[in-house]
């Protein structure tokens, strides 16, 4: 094991950076808000898997590779395996981390919990909480694209969080 | 209750949960860059991080006291030690040291070589005016002002320049007296 810092530091940054994205640079832009944000995160995936895979025989198919991803890397980043693995075989994948750290200490609208899935638009505080939570799914989503993409592989990565604090990452391989 | 001991930086950095340094540093970098990116003007870019930073600073004092047990400094001279070994310590595993002082005792630098941040980083040439750690500066002074200390932090000296160390000169600009009753549910 290599250097180590407080968990805090980490969490204390990407808070601030989503802040700093969504209240202040783009403020009432969320869209642009949210490319600066998975940018971030594409940029730092790219970065982490090159490193490590330094001394790894080149993975032969996508499924190999998404493997990595959901072992190793994910251990490298947040201390545990991804949980459970499934695929179409047609180029979909999804990956369940059932406590993903960094949903782990987000607080949600009590409101939002009791009543499941609102129906009620107009409830403001609901989007609010739904669209911070999103805002923050950004820069993992990001950092998966940017590791497979580093591994040769273009692909689009969404988040579900229908069901915290388990989180589910679709990735979408692109033909 | 007797007052909690304080602990040292080393024993809370043993404690807390810790994760891969890697990724702090490849984060930062890489805010650091979209910055760049984003606002263009270095000197825009020196005073977002500072920002950032100073709202960092007025949070995290908060998990500082909690987790240190450091209670009321005496003076700056107190504070200043405290930032250098429990706070860097505890934080990101660093040390640093105080020094520098000046006679009235209200500036001194805080001076470390081991910084997290700039791992794996080198300044190309457009970005020569960026004081590339400055979110540091603004995490210290946001913290401060969080126990009525006013400061300026500046960059005296920095390795990715060239320097042969890390050094923030921390000014003590005005001690702001505390006000009674506490407002909030003290």
């Amino acid at each position: 094991m290599g250097k180590e810092v407080s968990e805090s530091c980490v969490d204390s940054l990407l808070t601030e950076m989503v802040a700093s994205y969504c209240d202040r640079f783009f403020a009432n832009k969320p869209e642009l808000a949210a490319r600066r944000i998975e940018a971030i995160g594409y940029q730092v995936g790219h970065q982490l898997s090159e490193r490590y895979t330094m001394e790894r025989p080149r993975f032969t198919d996508h499924l190999e590779a998404i493997k990595f991803i959901c072992k190793d890397f994910w251990s490298e980043v947040f201390k545990k395996q991804i949980d459970n693995l499934k695929t179409n075989h047609r180029g979909t994948f999804v990956l369940q981390d059932n406590q993903f750290r960094w949903l782990a200490r987000m607080s949600v609208d009590p409101s939002l919990e009791n009543s499941g899935a609102s129906q009620d638009p107009s409830d403001a505080s609901e989007s609010k909480a739904t669209q911070a939570t999103s805002m923050h799914l950004y820069f993992p989503c990001g950092i998966i694209r940017g590791a497979l993409s580093n591994l040769g592989i273009p692909c689009a990565v969404s988040a579900d969080v229908s069901n915290l604090p388990a989180c589910s990452f679709v990735i979408r391989i692109k033909a | 209750m007797p007052p909690v001991a304080p602990r040292s930086g080393d024993a809370i950095f043993a404690s807390v949960e810790r994760v891969n340094a890697e990724l702090f540093t490849l984060t930062y970098g890489a805010i650091v860059r979209q910055l760049l990116t984003d606002l263009e003007e270095v000197e825009e870019v020196n005073k977002q991080l500072d920002q950032m930073g100073y709202n960092i600073g007025i949070r995290m004092i908060d998990e500082f006291l909690a987790k240190s047990g450091v209670s009321r400094c005496v003076d700056f001279k107190g504070t200043a030690e405290v930032i250098a070994k429990v706070g860097f310590k505890m934080f990101v595993g660093v040390t640093a040291f105080v020094t520098n002082w000046d006679a009235d005792g209200t500036c001194c630098s805080i001076v470390f070589e081991d910084n997290p941040l700039v791992e794996f980083v080198e300044l190309p040439d457009t970005c020569q005016g960026l004081n590339y750690c400055n979110i540091l500066s603004g995490i210290i002074r946001g913290a401060l002002e969080m126990v009525s200390m006013k400061t300026e932090v500046t960059w005296t000296r920095d390795m990715l320049r060239g320097d042969d160390a890390f050094e923030l000169q921390v000014k003590l600009v005005k001690q702001i007296p505390e006000e009674y009753p506490y407002k909030d549910d003290e």
